[in-house]
């Protein structure tokens, strides 16, 4: 915690359409240890949703349990959210997406959450393509409880106090690939010229948007020896797809025309570009997104959205949901009465 | 290539961030006074102002204050810290301190003869005496003071203030002869004195030789003289209307003046539009305050009189085409009007004057018939004699006299040791955490949203009624309490230590003002526009960290809007970031004395 809560100060800042600047889509104060990835990550959500020019409250947030998971309160302090059982926010998502489309909705959750105790429903929300952002926070260890190893560490990593890890790492990348995600990427807490447009990309996304994002535990994870510290991440990090948000109303400049470029239109409006680095990837081929894990594995960290595809129904598209949002269709078209019901139960006579 | 790494050790650095501070010509350690004040330590923030600008219950009320419009706060928010007015708070609230002025050494043996007893002398002298100079001010006028006394009304300086401060100086045993005019520099220059300081103002006001000038002469003034008359009781009363010529700071003691000694339409006579107005606007807001009309456009053309006695004022009103840089491209007369007066005063500026100053004597002037004084060392071309205040190079202000006085004390200094006075102490910083322990600082950080008080001041009607009622009556013990904590503490410094850095960007989310950067290196243009926000005030530096460990990229902070809250450092987990307290060293003639003691028992 800081000994003081950071000052308004906004004469100066750029307003967006709304007329609201950057500190308009801020939280409370962070709680977090000072130096903790997730608090970039929080950082990157406020720029993110100001450049997209979103109201705060269009966006509904939704979290589990762990320090990944505390970090809804620390943006968007305008927009509903939740924090759910330990594991369980895929569900609550799921539900909450059913009854109103319209809203952005934002999951966080960390390894902890996502790779061991809510391993089932992240792995069921891809499957039914569910329409969310769903950023991991990942840190390789239990953060909150004293710093044990999550499901996420890798093997040879070492803990604050010496312990080795033996087990094999579940990679959330190539999990989702695997589970048929729609949009898959990994950035790093420290790198916001990725991590912002991949995040901008992610809710603009038609469907399951996951992005694991390596966010250095800066008291139990950040020593010589750990696989997820900033001197490590910063060393093998590799971006290989670099993806930039274009919104709708803006033209894509000449910098995107050297043929280099893949311009990819997005379902909920705008377009992406993807610049490649420095391999032959296309984000747009399953296989290949595997290959190029493979390729990478044990030496360097691969980034950027390595997966994506537009065309495949959302949950809502796939069950038939009606587009309006529960809360707006009124209450006779809701519940027709008991002479409908009557005559719905007389057709199976 | 790109941008040196920041040299933070470099005086100059450090000391530009505290932008009061370094606006002063004096450099008063403002932040530090003022949390001295927050405390209640009035007498050490008073001591601590008078060692720099050695009149802080005279410049409390009446300083130029240019560390107002430099203040930070003015580019944060809109209005600056009320600095000035928290001096006043110190003097006003101080204890008795006499006992806390600088111990007389013992005779050193070296007589200086300082002409003058405005600010620039008594600056000398009060630097010169506790150091064993036996020192002797020559003042024309009955009481010591310069402009202080003859010039500043007292309404806006009581004389109890004046004779306080000027007391301190004279109780440090320096002879001051009163009502000696000194018409002859040759003669001077034979008394033996081994220096001569020449702090003589720029006394002569300008005149406006116009139709009808000489038939009017009774009723015509010239604003300084005027003013003194006034101070010295040698005038006590004014016709009806009154037409003030210029809007100068000397303009607006008129009016107000003018107000005070009987007349009830004060008009003050402008040939320009505002925005090229001579007067500080606070002072422009005080005259207004008091119902004095100011019209613009207005060019003076001839005094119109009646039977021998002055009757009214013709004008040609004007008309100019301005650009968009604030400058006069094009003048037009739109007609002419007349406006009737029983009195006009001239208060249009003023010139040095030395006509007691023999040519022949090895001193140089230059095609202004002013003396050739040197910018540093504030002696002229004949060694031994030197200049400070008006004198020195034409109307300036007190604070900028004071701190001719401190830079000819050093000179003299060395001119009497037979140093060279050109070899001078090089300014210092000093660097110290201001870490108390985890997030506590040893200054108050959090940021302060109040706006500026309002000086409370005497009822319009009350006011009027004798000539020395002080308008302003101080600030109230709630304001002082709120007024302390607008100050951003720009002393406070953000200190980077790039190897500690371990790149988690916590510094950068949490900056209030997005004055921190992390990016890869380049020119200076350059990388003003790749930083969080743009880096658009050139005036304000860009501190560049050496490259990170991580990436070889270099942290950036841009200077112009940093609220010194500490937040960087209360983030940063390994803290690359601390919070130290800069303390400028600014050396004055004692500086130089105790230099020289320590280099000559070295030898």
């Amino acid at each position: 915690m800081t000994s003081i809560k950071k000052p308004l100060v906004d004469k100066h800042l750029r307003k967006n359409r709304h007329g609201l600047t950057q500190r308009d889509y801020e939280g409370v104060a962070s709680t977090l240890c000072a130096g903790c990835g997730h608090d970039s990550i929080t950082a990157a959500f406020v720029r993110a949703f100001h450049e997209l020019d979103l109201e705060p409250h269009r966006a509904a947030k939704v979290s589990g349990i762990g320090c990944s998971s505390k970090t809804t309160a620390y943006f968007l302090g305008q927009s509903s959210g939740i924090n759910t059982v330990h594991g369980r926010m895929p569900s609550v998502a799921t539900g909450a997406a059913a009854v109103n489309p319209d809203l952005h909705y934002i999951g966080v959750s960390g390894d902890g959450d996502s790779l061991s105790i809510g391993l089932g429903q992240f792995a069921h929300a891809i499957r039914r393509n569910l329409n969310m952002l769903y950023v991991i926070e990942n840190n390789g260890v239990y953060g909150l409880t004293k710093g044990q190893f999550s499901a996420s560490a890798d093997i040879g990593t070492r803990a604050k106090y010496g312990e080795v890890n033996e087990q094999t790492p579940i990679d959330p990348v190539r999990l989702a690939l695997t589970l048929g995600a729609t949009f898959v990427a990994r950035s790093f807490s420290g790198d916001k010229e990725q991590l912002v447009p991949l995040i901008k990309a992610g809710l603009m996304h038609r469907g399951f948007a996951v992005i694991d994002v390596v966010s250095p535990c800066v008291t139990f994870n950040d020593h010589a020896g750990s696989t997820k510290s900033y001197a490590h991440t910063y060393k093998y990090y590799h971006p290989v797809i670099h993806a930039d948000f274009v919104p709708e109303e803006k033209e894509i400049t000449a910098d995107y025309a050297d043929g280099e470029a893949i311009t990819i239109p997005m379902h909920n409006g705008g377009d992406v570009i993807l610049r490649k680095t420095d391999t032959s990837h296309d984000p747009r081929d399953r296989d290949a997104a595997f290959d190029l894990l493979k390729n990478l594995e044990g030496s360097e960290i691969p980034t950027g959205l390595i997966y994506i595809d537009e065309s495949r129904p959302e949950m809502g598209e796939m069950n038939h949901l009606p587009d309006t949002p529960l809360n707006a269709i009124n209450h006779s078209k809701l519940c027709p009465g008991s002479a409908t019901l009557k005559q719905l139960m007389d057709g199976y006579a | 290539m790109g941008m040196k790494p920041t040299d933070t050790s470099d005086p100059e650095y450090f000391h530009k961030v505290v932008d009061c501070q370094h606006a002063c010509p004096a450099h008063t350690p403002v932040p530090d006074y003022i949390r001295l004040i927050a405390q209640g330590r009035y007498t050490d923030a008073y001591m601590m102002n008078r060692r720099s600008n050695v009149f802080p219950g005279i410049l409390g009320r009446v300083c130029d204050r240019p560390c107002e419009p430099a203040c930070r706060r003015t580019r944060v928010e809109d209005e600056p810290v009320a600095i000035c007015r928290l001096k006043r708070v110190a003097a006003d609230h101080r204890d008795e301190v006499k006992h806390l002025m600088p111990e007389v050494m013992p005779p050193n043996g070296k007589k200086i003869a300082l002409i003058g007893a405005g600010p620039a002398s008594l600056t000398v002298a009060n630097d010169l005496a506790p150091l064993g100079y036996d020192c002797t001010i020559f003042e024309a006028l009955e009481k010591p003071g310069g402009l202080m006394i003859s010039n500043i009304p007292s309404f806006r300086l009581p004389e109890k203030v004046l004779d306080d401060e000027i007391g301190y100086i004279l109780d440090m045993g320096v002879k001051l002869k009163t009502g000696h005019r000194i018409d002859s520099m040759k003669a001077m220059l034979e008394e033996g004195y081994d220096a001569v300081f020449v702090g003589s103002g720029a006394p002569k006001g300008k005149d406006l030789d116009l139709p009808g000038r000489e038939d009017a002469a009774d009723n015509i003034h010239i604003g300084i003289e005027w003013l003194e008359s006034v101070a010295f009781d040698h005038i006590e009363e004014i016709g009806k209307k009154v037409l003030i010529i210029g809007v100068g700071n000397t303009a607006m003691d008129c009016c107000r003046t003018s107000l005070r000694l009987g007349a009830d339409s004060v008009k003050v006579m402008a040939r320009k539009p505002r925005q090229f107005f001579k007067a500080s606007p606070w002072e422009l807001k005080d005259a207004e305050h008091e119902n004095i009309e100011i019209i613009v456009n207005h060019s003076p053309k001839a005094f119109v009189t009646e039977n021998g006695k002055l009757t009214g004022m013709t004008f040609e009103v004007m008309e100019y085409d301005v650009d968009e840089r604030g400058k006069i491209t094009g003048t037009r007369k739109t007609g002419e009007v007349t406006l009737p007066c029983d009195d006009v005063i001239l208060a249009i500026g003023q010139d040095n004057a030395f006509p007691w100053i023999e040519r022949d004597i090895g001193m140089e002037f230059d095609k202004w018939e002013t003396p050739v004084v040197d910018k540093t060392t504030f002696e002229s071309t004949r060694k031994g004699v030197f200049f400070g205040g008006d004198a020195a190079f034409g109307p300036l202000n007190i604070i900028w006299a004071v701190e001719h006085g401190h830079q000819a004390a050093i000179s003299i200094h060395k001119h009497c040791m037979g140093e060279d006075v050109n070899d001078r102490l090089p300014r210092g910083v000093n660097l110290e955490t201001a870490k108390m322990g985890p997030n506590e600082w040893s200054y108050s950080n959090d940021y302060d949203p109040d706006a500026r008080s309002d000086m409370p001041e005497v009822d319009l009607a009350e006011r009027f009624k004798e000539l020395d009622i002080e308008v302003e009556l101080g600030f109230t013990p709630e304001q002082i309490k709120t007024e302390v904590e607008r100050c951003l503490n720009c002393d406070l410094q953000t200190v980077f230590s790039a190897p500690a850095c371990t790149e988690c960007d916590a510094c950068i989310d949490i900056c209030p003002v997005n004055c921190l950067t992390i990016t890869a290196n380049g020119d200076e243009a350059d990388l003003r526009t790749r930083l969080s926000a743009p880096a658009n005030n050139t005036d304000q530096a860009l501190y560049v960290s050496e490259g990170l460990p991580n990436t070889a990229r270099v942290m950036v902070k841009d200077e112009d809007l940093c609220l010194h809250c500490g937040l960087c450092a209360e983030r940063c987990p390994t803290a690359a970031w601390d919070m130290q307290k800069s303390t400028i060293f600014l050396p004055h003639a004692d500086d130089e004395l105790a230099a020289s003691v320590s280099r000559r028992a070295a030898e």
